[in-house]
C-alpha cells in the first residue's frame, strides 16, 4: 500500500554532534542515520565532520574513518571495497549506491548517507535484506533441465553467451529493487527490479530448459507487472545495468507467447 | 518494501530522502494528469449538459468555463492532455523494449516536456 510518510517509530530526529577532529583545516560535513535496537529510540541523524587531507577519496573510506576515529558504534556493511561484493549500498547524496566505488567529489555539500529506502533497518546503515533474498530465490537463480546430463559440460555458443552480457554482472546489492516506488508500495508482492533481472537471465539462458515454466511463474499482477517503467533502477544501478529493460523483455515475452 | 519481517524495527526514509531522477518526476506527472483528465472530463460534460438543461443552466456553467479561472483550469487540462499524450507515446516505445539506456532516456525526457508545451501552445493558437 502507499504510504508516503513514515510510521511513527522510523520519524529521524536530530541526533549528536561529534566533535571536529583536531587542528584538521580541511573538514567535510557527514550527516548519517543512526539507529540502535538496545535504546528504545527513534532513529536520528549524527553529524560527523571528517579532515579529508587524510581520507580516501571514497564515501566508504570516509565511513570506515569515522569508525575507526570519531565513533566505534557507527555499524555499516562492507567487504571487497571495489565494487564486487555489494554489501556496502546505502543511499549517498539522495541515491542508492555502492559506497566504495562513489566518490566524494560527486556530492555537493554535506554527506548525507542514509540505509537504503523504504527497508526494515537492523541498525544503522543495515537494512534487514532477507525477503529481497527469498523474492532473489523464489525465481529459481539456477539452471534447471530436462534433458539427460552431458558428460562433460552444458555448452553454449559464443552469441548464446554473449546474451547474458549486461545480466550475470548483478552482485545484488538491492540499490535498484530499494529505489523502485513500486517496490516500496507493493514490495510484499512485486518481486521488484533486482530478481526480476535475474529471472530474465535465467530465462534467455540458451542452456535452460524452463523459459515456459519460468514465464508461468511470473505471470502475476504483482509479481512482473507491478513495474510501471519509472526508471529508478537503471537511473540508480551501480554497476550500470539496466532492470528496467530485462523487465520490458519478459512483459514481452508474456505477449509473444499468446499472440 | 511494506512491513514484511519488521517487528518493531523503524522503516528507513524513503521519499523524504531520496532525490527523484527527472524520468521518475515525469512517470507520477503522468499518473497526475491521467487523474486530473478524469476530472476534466467530467467538467466537460457537465458544460454539454448544462447546455441540454435550459439556457439559464448553460449560461452560468459557460460563465464559469469562460472565467479568469475556467480559462486556467482549461488551459491547464489542455497541457495534461499533451503532457500524458507524449508520455504515453514514449511508454509505447517502452512496451516494445526500446529507449531505455539512460542516454537515450534523458533526451526522451526533454522531448516529452518540449513536445507537452509545443502542442498546448500550437493548440491554443490554432483553436
Amino acid at each position: 500500500m502507499v504510504q508516503l510518510t513514515l510510521p511513527k517509530n522510523s520519524t529521524i530526529r536530530t541526533g549528536k554532534t561529534w566533535p571536529k577532529p583536531a587542528g584538521a583545516t580541511n573538514l567535510r560535513t557527514f550527516r548519517i542515520y543512526r539507529w540502535s535496537p538496545d535504546d528504545g529510540e527513534n532513529p536520528r541523524v549524527d553529524t560527523y565532520f571528517v579532515d579529508m587531507d587524510s581520507c580516501g577519496p571514497m564515501v566508504l573510506d570516509a565511513l570506515i574513518k569515522i569508525k575507526n576515529e570519531i565513533d566505534p558504534t557507527l555499524t555499516f556493511r562492507r567487504s571487497c571495497r571495489e565494487g564486487i561484493c555489494g554489501s556496502c549500498a546505502m543511499n549517498i547524496d539522495g541515491r542508492n549506491t555502492l559506497a566504495c566505488i562513489f566518490g566524494m567529489d560527486e556530492i555537493k555539500g554535506d554527506v548525507k548517507i542514509y540505509p537504503l529506502p523504504h527497508m526494515p533497518v537492523v541498525k544503522d546503515l543495515i537494512p534487514d535484506l532477507t525477503h529481497f533474498y527469498t523474492q532473489h530465490e523464489s525465481i529459481m537463480p539456477w539452471l534447471e533441465t530436462k534433458s539427460n546430463t552431458p558428460a562433460k559440460e552444458w555448452k553454449q555458443s559464443i552469441e548464446d553467451r554473449e546474451k547474458l552480457d549486461g545480466l550475470y554482472e548483478c552482485v545484488m546489492c538491492a540499490c535498484c529493487s530499494t529505489s523502485c516506488p513500486s517496490y516500496w508500495w507493493n514490495g510484499d508482492r512485486y518481486l521488484g527490479p533486482a530478481a526480476l533481472l535475474h529471472a530474465y537471465r535465467w530465462i534467455i539462458d540458451s542452456r535452460d530448459e524452463y523459459t515456459g515454466e519460468r514465464l508461468d511463474g511470473l505471470h502475476d499482477p504483482f509479481k512482473l507487472y507491478r513495474c510501471h517503467t519509472i526508471m529508478n533502477c537503471t537511473s540508480t544501478c551501480p554497476k550500470g545495468l539496466n532492470p528496467a529493460k530485462a523487465i520490458a523483455e519478459i512483459k514481452k515475452m508474456m505477449v509473444e507467447r499468446v499472440v | 518494501m511494506a512491513d514484511v519481517n519488521r517487528g518493531n524495527r523503524p522503516l528507513s526514509p524513503h521519499l523524504q530522502v531520496y532525490r527523484l531522477p527527472l524520468v521518475a518526476k515525469i512517470s507520477i506527472m503522468t499518473r497526475i494528469t491521467g487523474v486530473a483528465l478524469g476530472g476534466a472530463a467530467l467538467l466537460i460534460v457537465w458544460w454539454f449538459v448544462a447546455g441540454a438543461y435550459s439556457p439559464e443552466y448553460f449560461a452560468v456553467a459557460d460563465g464559469l468555463l469562460s472565467s479568469l479561472l475556467g480559462k486556467i483550469v482549461l488551459i491547464a487540462a489542455l497541457w495534461a492532455l499533451w503532457f500524458h499524450f507524449a508520455n504515453g507515446i514514449r511508454h509505447f516505445f517502452f512496451d516494445l523494449g526500446k529507449g531505455f539506456d539512460l542516454p537515450t532516456v534523458v533526451k526522451t525526457n526533454w522531448y516529452v516536456i518540449g513536445a507537452s508545451v509545443v502542442l498546448t501552445v500550437l493548440t491554443l493558437l490554432l483553436v
